[in-house]
C-alpha cells in the first residue's frame, strides 16, 4: 500500500507541490536565519578565536565579555606568572582606537597590543608579512578586510573604487604615525571594526592616556594542568576573574543574547518559519486528505485496516517532509555559499541542521496527525453516498 | 463464527438500525429478515430513503446494525471484532460503488490491483493479474489508461474488476448502472450477471434502474425500513 500512498500524494501535482512549498520554505528561512545568528554570535567571540594559543583568559573580575575593557595593573602580569601551573602569562593590550585616513576621516579600529618579546597572541593567518614585522618601528599588521574596507584609501579619480590599504602605506592611530608592515586574515568582528595588531608597548603609546593598561593577561597552563583548577588559584591569588578561553567565548555569547535584542529578533523569525510551515504545508496536507476522504473511504471499506491508513499518511509525510528539508538545508547553504565572501555572518554547524529537522518533522507529524484522526474516526459507509 | 446452512450466502434476521437519538432518531431498518442464497443475483429496491443502503452497508460489514444477526457465508458479522471484520471484507467482500470511487492517481490496472495490494500480493503480480481481470470485463487495452482518460461505463467496468480481482465470496453494488446510460447499463448488468456471478458467490445489487430488473434472480422491495416482499425476476423462475 505505500505505492499507493505515494501516488495518491503524487497524483494531486498542485497540493504535494504546495505542501512541498511550504515544508522548503520553513526549512530554509529556519536555517537561514539561525545561521545567520549563530554567525553572528561567532563574531562576538572572534577574538577569543583569533587568539587561539591561551588557555586561560585574566581579567578584572567585573568584565562580563570580550568587549568589555577594563584594565589592569601591569604589575597584575606579573603576579599571575606566579601562579603554580603556569606555563607562561603574556599581556594583552585590546582598545578601540581612531584611526586617520588619508582623506581626513576617521575609523574606529580595534587595536591588538601582543608581547613585545614573544609576540604571542597574533593573527590566526599572515596574508602578506611576517608578525616578526611588528618588531620594525611604528609598524602594525592590519587585517584584510579592514585594508580592503574601511580603511581603504579614496581612489585619485573622483568617483573611482577605493585603493586598499598595502603594505608600506601609513596611518594615523591617536595621531602616532603607524606603518603597515603586514596584512592578516582575522576572523570578522560583531561591530566590524578593522583589526589593527602591534606590539604591546606601541599600543600603550597609541592608547589616550590612562593609569592602567593592561586589558587581559593571556595564559598557558603547564601540560595536564587542570584549567578550572587553575582558574580558582589564579583567582586565589590575585583576585582576578581567570577563565578559560571557552568559556569567555560562552560568556560572551551570553552577554550579547542577554543584552541585544538579536536572539528575540532571529527567534522571531525562526518562528515565523516555523508557523508559515505549519501553516501552509499542515493546512494543505490536511486539506489533502479531507479531499481524498471518500477515496480512503473506498480503501477502508475494501478491506485497509486503520493501521495500514496510519503507515500511508505517515508515508506520506515522511516523504514531502523529506523533500521540504533536502530543498530547504539546500537553499540555505547556497545561499551560505554565495554570502561567504560578503559582510553577512552566516555559520551552519550540525546542530541548526538538527534542529530543522526536528521542527520539519514536528511540522509533518502534526498535520500527519490531524489528518489520521479525520482518517481513523471515517466511517466507510461514506463510500455508498454519492 | 458460527455456521449457518451452506447454500446461505447471507442471512439478515431481525435486522434494526437507528441513526441519531432523541427527537431526530431515524429509524433505517426495522428489522429487516432477508437471505440470498449462493450463486444468487439478488437485486434491492425501494424509493429513497427505505434502508437499502444502509441493509448492504450492513451486510457488507461496513456498518454496524443495532440489533439482530447478519451472517455472510456462515460468518456471524454481529460478533467478529473491528479488525477481523476489516480483514474479512478485504479477503470476501468486493464493491462495486455508484460514483465508482477509483483512485484518480493509479492507472486502470493499480486500481484493479488495489484489493490485492491490501492483501500483501506483490504488485508485479498484482498487476498482471489486474490486466487479465480487465481483458475479462471488455477493457484489456486501457489498462494504462488514468481514470479522468476513461468514459463512466468504462471506469464502471475497471471498478467491476477491482470487485473481482481477490475472487471474493460476495459483491455488494450500489446503484450501478443510474450514471450510465441504457446500453452501457445493460452491457455492465451483463458483465456482472455473465463474469461476477458464480456458483459459490452471491451478488447484492441496490439499484432503481427498473430496465435492470431482468438480470436479477430475485428482486426484494424495501419499504420504510423493512423487506416488503421478494419477487422473482420479471425475466427469470421464481426461486
Amino acid at each position: 500500500m505505500n505505492f499507493v500512498a505515494i501516488k495518491m500524494l503524487i497524483g494531486d501535482r498542485a497540493k504535494y507541490l504546495g505542501i512541498i512549498f511550504g515544508l522548503t520554505f520553513a526549512s530554509l528561512l529556519i536555517t537561514q536565519q539561525m545561521s545567520i545568528f549563530v554567525g553572528l554570535m561567532t563574531r562576538t567571540y572572534s577574538a577569543v578565536t583569533d587568539l587561539g594559543q591561551p588557555d586561560i583568559w585574566v581579567m578584572d573580575e567585573k568584565v562580563q565579555f570580550i568587549d568589555d575593557l577594563k584594565p589592569l595593573q601591569s604589575t597584575e602580569l606579573y603576579r599571575v606568572r606566579g601562579v603554580e601551573g603556569v606555563q607562561w602569562a603574556m599581556p594583552l593590550y585590546k582598545g578601540l582606537l581612531k584611526a586617520r585616513l588619508s582623506n581626513g576621516n576617521f575609523q574606529t579600529c580595534n587595536v591588538f597590543g601582543l608581547d613585545d618579546a614573544t609576540l604571542m597572541g597574533g593573527p590566526p593567518e599572515m596574508i602578506e608579512g611576517t608578525l616578526d614585522d611588528l618588531r620594525r618601528s611604528e609598524s602594525v599588521i592590519v587585517d584584510i578586510n579592514g585594508a580592503y574596507g574601511k580603511l581603504a584609501k579614496p581612489s585619485a579619480i573622483p568617483g573611482g573604487k577605493p585603493e586598499p590599504l598595502k603594505v608600506g602605506d601609513t596611518l594615523e592611530l591617536n595621531d602616532h604615525r603607524a606603518v603597515v608592515v603586514g596584512l592578516c586574515k582575522v576572523g570578522r568582528t560583531f561591530q566590524s571594526q578593522p583589526v589593527v595588531y602591534t606590539t604591546f608597548s606601541r599600543a600603550t603609546t597609541y592608547a589616550p592616556r590612562e593609569r592602567k593598561l593592561l586589558t587581559f593577561v593571556l595564559v598557558r597552563a603547564k601540560a595536564g594542568q587542570d584549567l578550572n583548577e587553575l582558574c580558582d588559584r589564579i583567582q586565589a591569588s590575585t583576585g582576578l576573574l581567570a577563565i578559560p578561553a571557552d568559556e569567555f567565548k560562552w560568556n560572551t555569547v551570553k552577554y550579547f543574547m542577554k543584552y541585544t535584542g538579536i536572539p528575540i529578533n532571529f527567534g522571531m523569525a525562526v518562528l515565523l518559519g516555523f508557523l508559515v510551515g505549519i501553516a501552509i504545508a499542515g493546512q494543505t496536507f490536511y486539506n489533502f486528505t479531507i479531499e481524498n476522504l471518500k477515496q480512503f473511504g473506498a480503501l477502508k471499506a475494501m478491506g485497509t485496516g486503520n493501521f495500514t491508513l496510519l503507515r500511508m499518511i505517515l508515508l506520506q509525510a515522511l516523504l514531502v517532509g523529506t523533500i521540504g528539508y533536502g530543498l530547504g538545508v539546500g537553499a540555505a547553504s547556497l545561499f551560505g555559499l554565495i554570502s561567504r565572501n560578503s559582510e553577512l555572518a552566516f555559520r551552519m554547524p550540525w546542530q541548526i541542521l538538527a534542529i530543522t529537522a526536528a521542527a520539519v518533522t514536528f511540522i509533518c507529524m502534526v498535520s500527519a496527525l490531524i489528518s489520521i484522526r479525520k482518517v481513523i474516526k471515517l466511517e466507510p459507509a461514506i463510500v455508498f453516498k454519492s | 463464527m458460527t455456521n449457518t446452512a451452506t447454500k446461505l450466502a447471507v442471512s439478515c434476521r431481525g435486522v434494526t438500525k437507528t441513526y441519531g437519538t432523541g427527537t431526530s432518531a431515524v429509524q433505517a431498518l426495522r428489522g429487516v429478515d432477508l437471505d440470498v442464497n449462493a450463486g444468487e443475483l439478488l437485486m434491492l429496491v425501494g424509493p429513497s430513503g427505505c434502508g437499502k443502503t444502509t441493509l448492504i452497508s450492513v451486510i457488507a460489514g461496513i456498518l454496524d446494525q443495532d440489533e439482530g444477526d447478519v451472517h455472510v457465508f456462515g460468518h456471524d458479522m454481529k460478533h467478529m471484532g473491528q479488525r477481523a471484520r476489516t480483514a474479512y471484507r478485504g479477503k470476501s467482500i468486493g464493491f462495486v460503488f455508484q460514483a465508482y470511487n477509483l483512485l484518480p492517481a493509479l492507472t486502470a490496472a493499480e486500481n484493479v490491483a488495489v484489493p490485492l495490494f491490501i492483501l500483501g500480493v506483490p504488485r508485479r503480480e498484482a498487476i498482471e493479474r489486474a490486466r487479465a481481470v480487465l481483458t475479462s470485463v471488455g477493457i484489456g487495452e486501457r489498462a494504462k489508461s488514468l481514470p479522468a482518460q476513461l468514459s463512466g461505463g468504462q471506469q464502471q467496468r475497471v471498478a467491476i474488476a477491482r470487485a473481482l480481482i481477490h475472487e471474493p465470496k460476495l459483491i455488494v453494488c450500489d446503484e450501478p448502472t443510474s450514471a450510465l446510460d441504457q446500453d452501457t447499463g445493460h452491457k455492465i448488468m451483463e458483465i456482472l450477471r455473465d463474469v461476477a456471478l458464480a456458483q459459490d458467490r452471491a451478488l447484492v445489487i441496490v439499484t432503481h434502474d427498473s430496465r435492470t430488473f431482468e438480470f436479477a434472480d430475485r428482486i426484494a422491495r424495501m419499504n420504510d425500513g423493512l423487506i416488503a416482499r421478494v419477487d422473482a425476476s420479471p425475466g427469470r423462475p421464481t426461486s
